[in-house]
């Protein structure tokens, strides 16, 4: 028999750390395998019905709304049953997207080095370095004067933001003094209305920092420190040398499947569902969660569970249209003949048959004496 | 500057609102504005607000000024000479009725000896605090608001003698108390509404103590003596109507015994009690199914085949039986006229009530619970005294609500009993619980109401002292009689050929689809099957085009519609809902055409 491979490893560590014989060893291996076998679901259990009972007997416990904690340090963060929608449902972006970037060991423990990060981290635009930005109408220009302090605390030159502008702006002209820039557009036809985009536009040109870390904050993690953001760019994060690769995630979950690939993802699912059940102080067995976030990823993409996911995907026409707008799947199904085998519960259920889970699932064969014959 | 809205609208500022405010209150006291008009003064805002229009609550309140109650002696003594009304009062600005809003800058004052020069008013008298309904809550300063609400609400739905005129009356199902009793704790409430002619409860004794599990949850166990003697006993009275129609065409209903060759005839014995005009007699005591009134209907729909039968065949029988479920004694019958002029009977059947487990009782503290075990007198734990409670109830149901009212009205209840007079509960107003103390020990017992009680099935001491004493208990309307229920077979709808729905129509209890989830997570798969059984259908099926097939049951022969008479055909066993489903597909022009194999 086949044991996994954690088992076999734990085997390996106690013939070495107890020093058993080749026939202890056996022994014991064959106690491992009883129990493995025991500790197996056995065929014909309901897995999926159990898993969602016991996903959403706790669910009816969750808070319904929002918290928003006053005043404390913590970055707000859907909780509770709104966010494990999010997650079901696979919605393309969270709602209060963010990131627990881990940082190596050398960066880790220092505080003043961790808030460097952070703030290197951290996305600045131009907006948070101006004091002020107004549009000139007499001379049609857009006319910025820098805060030389908030540039020193952000560590930005302001040789790197001219840089930055007349890249960005090529076709205007630009004027630079101390601490001041000056942007007229080079067009000929330039009017108040275009003056006003432009000043728009400049305010959140992407200075420093890494795109979408829209707040940054330190926390300390046992004896060292991490970093908490709001806004997420795994890709970008991953890249700088002193993160931690292995432990830095994102909720975002089509994120990490478009950077980490879908098993990643799919250990997201499971780690954030698990982080809002912890939360309201409610446990539910890994498992159950596991089985929902195989069914949700196990086709390489990332489904929701419902019309357009998990649900809408199912093989058979009753079972599609007992669920929402049976009209569209009844019909859809005529137009292509589809052939529903009823092999699955509910359309078992609505022809009132036994279905095919538990004690439904197992048949007597009767030995015909033709079949004998042959 | 203040703003200043009349009725909600915007209509200008004032330098000075403290003195707007004043000037219209002072207006409206001495009569040159209307009485109706309430000022109130937001301070956050800066806002006064003027109201005149209608639909507002407003209370009347005695003014004080400068600290000093404007309702003087004199005033008194001329209403009760009868000199002056309520209305000169109003007049003369001594009362003045605030509203909701007014009353938001207004500090009242409950008693007159507590008048500060910062009060504004002095309550008439504290019932004014509350409604009628609330007020007729005892000690309910003890209690929390939501308890009182809860109280008030029970007060509705007891029983009692709700109306002197009974036997003429035919309300639609209206239970009456055998022996309400006024309270011995009452409020002034009790006097002002003259509970006295119409009391709704019983004086009982209670007993705060746990027995043996049986009043756990708010359940109380009742003594069978107290039963027995007629404790709570109601009647419940149950109108049956009946109305000879006319339909066009000139036919009519009749009311009569129906001939027997009627379609939908029923037998001999359910028209057993009627008399030669096809209506019961009174006092006959009457079971489900038996004809309360018989009557004949001409025939639903007029085709020529129908009237090619002769003589009464075709009429169909639309008696009035005694519901499902029902039984009674015939109390009266009546008939009359209906509004069209038709013939019109009305029969109305009582029914005793004794309590039975399952009857809903309640304090007028909020204190519901259902009877839980109705104990023999002997079993029953006694006092020293040789006293024997009439109901125990459970102490679980105080801490949590806190209703400590509930517990001062058994002690009142206690002295009254004792001293033979009523006690008054008046909310803020009411005889101290100490006074209640001081009375009870004079009495010669405990003052604190508890007494040493023996369990009446051992003659053994009850270890710890049982609060016992009098209190005034509602029977509520909720009986188990009206709503005990379950099937095994039964009435199954036309359509789905499923069970109906409802008490009222034998209906089945559902197996929803949460619970349907449940045996799948279990893996009953046949247990489950078995449950949705209740439409299970055999229903022949053309192997050849997948569809219904006909089955002939005299000829034992089978035609499929489309494929001809030779066309293999073979029976299934499906839901009917499912049959219902395919029909549905078909017409939607979808082909449900079903693939059959042998399941073996």
């Amino acid at each position: 028999m086949i044991l996994p491979q954690s088992v076999e490893e734990q085997l390996k560590e106690l013939k070495e750390t107890l020093k058993l014989n080749k026939a202890q060893m056996e022994k014991l291996r064959k106690i491992a395998e009883r129990q493995y076998e025991k500790a197996l679901i056995e065929p014909g259990e309901a897995v999926g019905v159990v898993a969602a009972q016991s996903i959403g007997e706790p669910g009816t416990q969750l808070t319904l709304r929002t918290k928003w904690l006053a005043g404390a340090t913590e970055m707000t963060v859907t909780q509770g049953l709104p966010r494990l929608i999010e997650i079901f449902d696979a919605r393309r972006e969270p709602s209060t997207p963010a990131m627990t970037i881990f940082l190596k060991p050398s960066y880790a423990t220092s505080e003043q080095r961790v808030e460097e990060i952070a703030l290197k981290i951290l996305e600045i635009t131009l907006d948070d370095i101006i004091k002020e930005i107004d549009v000139d109408l007499l001379r049609m220009r857009v006319e910025i004067e820098l805060d030389p302090q908030k540039m020193k605390k952000f560590g930005i030159k302001e040789k790197k933001v001219h840089e930055i502008i007349y890249e960005e702006f090529k076709t205007a002209k630009i004027t630079t003094g101390a601490y001041k820039i000056n942007v007229k557009p080079k067009d000929e036809d330039i009017d108040i209305r275009k003056l006003y985009k432009l000043k728009v536009k400049l305010r959140a040109i992407h200075i420093g920092g890494i795109k979408g870390i829209k707040q940054v904050l330190p926390v300390k993690h046992g004896n060292n420190w991490i970093i908490k953001t709001s806004g997420t760019n795994l890709k970008e994060i991953l890249k700088l040398p002193e993160v931690d690769i292995e432990n830095t995630t994102t909720n975002d979950i089509f994120e990490v499947f478009s950077v980490l690939g879908i098993e990643a993802a799919r250990n997201t699912i499971i780690e954030e569902t698990i982080n809002v059940l912890k939360n309201q102080g409610i446990e539910v067995d890994v498992r159950h969660i596991m089985l929902v976030a195989d069914v949700m990823t196990n086709d390489g993409t990332i489904k929701g569970i419902g019309r357009y996911g998990v649900s809408g995907a199912k093989a058979s026409v009753l079972a599609r249209a007992s669920f929402e707008v049976p009209l569209k799947h009844l019909f859809n199904a005529a137009v292509s003949a589809e052939v529903d085998d009823l092999r699955s519960v509910v359309e078992n259920v609505m022809i009132n048959q036994p279905v095919p889970v538990g004690t439904g699932l197992v048949n007597l064969k009767v030995e015909k004496k033709e079949d004998k014959k042959k | 500057m203040a703003n200043v809205f009349l009725n909600g609208k915007f209509i200008g500022t004032h330098k000075n609102p403290d003195k707007l405010i004043k000037e219209i209150k002072e207006m409206r006291r001495n009569g040159s504005m209307p009485s109706e008009i309430n000022v109130s003064y937001y301070n956050d805002e800066d806002s006064i607000f003027i109201f005149s229009d209608k639909g507002r609550a407003r209370r009347p309140l005695i003014v004080v000024k400068n600290g000093k109650s404007l309702l003087t002696k004199e005033h008194i003594e001329k209403l009760k000479k009868n000199e002056i009304k309520w209305d000169d009062l109003v007049k003369e600005g001594v009362i003045e009725y605030l509203d909701a809003e007014e009353e938001e800058n207004a500090l009242i004052a409950v008693d007159e000896n507590d008048i500060t020069p910062e009060h504004t008013h002095l309550e008439i008298s504290p019932i004014v605090i509350m409604g009628p309904q609330a007020n007729m809550v005892p000690y309910a300063q003890h209690s929390l608001s939501y308890r009182i609400t809860l109280g008030a609400k029970m007060t509705k739905q007891s029983l009692g003698i709700y109306a002197t005129n009974l036997p003429v009356r035919a309300d639609t199902d209206v239970s009456v108390i055998h022996y309400p009793q006024v309270p011995i704790v009452k409020t002034q409430m009790y006097d002002l509404l003259r509970v006295e002619n119409h009391p709704a409860g019983q004086n009982v004794i209670v007993a705060i103590m746990p027995f043996e599990g049986y009043n756990i949850h708010d359940a109380v166990v009742i003594n069978k003596a107290s039963i027995d003697r007629g404790l709570f006993r109601a009647t419940t009275y149950r109108p049956y109507k009946c109305e000879e129609l006319r339909y066009p065409g000139g036919q009519t209903d009749t009311i009569a015994v129906p001939d027997k060759d009627i379609k939908g005839y029923r037998t001999e014995h359910a028209y057993r009690y009627l008399e030669g005009d096809g209506i019961v007699y009174p006092e006959v005591e009457v079971k489900p199914g038996d004809v309360l009134v018989g009557k004949v209907s001409p025939p639903r729909f007029l085709s020529s085949l129908e009237e090619l039968r002769v003589g009464t065949e075709a009429q169909r029988e639309t008696s009035t039986t005694l519901a499902h479920g029902e039984q009674g004694v015939v109390e009266s019958v009546l008939i009359s006229e209906s509004e069209e002029g038709n013939k019109f009977v009305k029969v109305k059947v009582r029914d005793q009530r004794i309590p039975e487990l399952g009857d809903k009782f309640a304090s007028r503290h909020g204190q519901k619970g259902i009877l839980g075990l109705i104990i023999p007198e002997e079993d029953m734990p006694f006092t020293e005294n040789g006293i024997v409670p009439d109901i125990i109830f459970s102490p679980h149901s105080i801490p949590t609500r806190m209703t400590v009212g509930h517990l001062i009205e058994i002690l009142g209840g206690k002295v009254g009993a004792l001293k033979g007079k009523s006690i008054d509960a008046t909310a803020f107003q009411s005889i101290n619980e100490f006074e209640l103390r001081k009375m009870l020990k004079e009495a010669g017992f405990k003052e604190d109401g508890t007494e040493v009680m023996y369990d009446g099935r051992t003659g053994e001491r009850i270890r710890a002292r049982i609060f016992v004493g009098s209190q005034y208990y509602y029977r509520l309307r909720h009986m188990v009689a009206n709503k005990i229920h379950a099937r095994s077979r039964g009435p199954v709808q036309l359509l789905t050929r499923q069970p109906t729905e409802g008490r009222a129509k034998e209906g089945g209890l559902r197996l929803g689809e949460m619970e349907k989830d449940c045996f799948v997570g279990h893996g009953a798969a046949l247990l489950l099957k078995e449950r949705f059984d209740s439409d299970r259908a055999v229903i022949p099926i053309c192997k050849q085009c997948g569809l219904l097939a006909i089955y002939n049951k005299f000829k034992n022969k089978t035609v499929c519609p489309v494929c001809g008479d030779d066309a293999p055909v073979t029976f299934v066993e499906m839901a009917y809902a499912f049959k219902l489903l395919l029909d549905e597909l078909k017409s939607m022009c979808i082909y449900p055409k079903l693939n059959l194999k042998p399941k073996y």
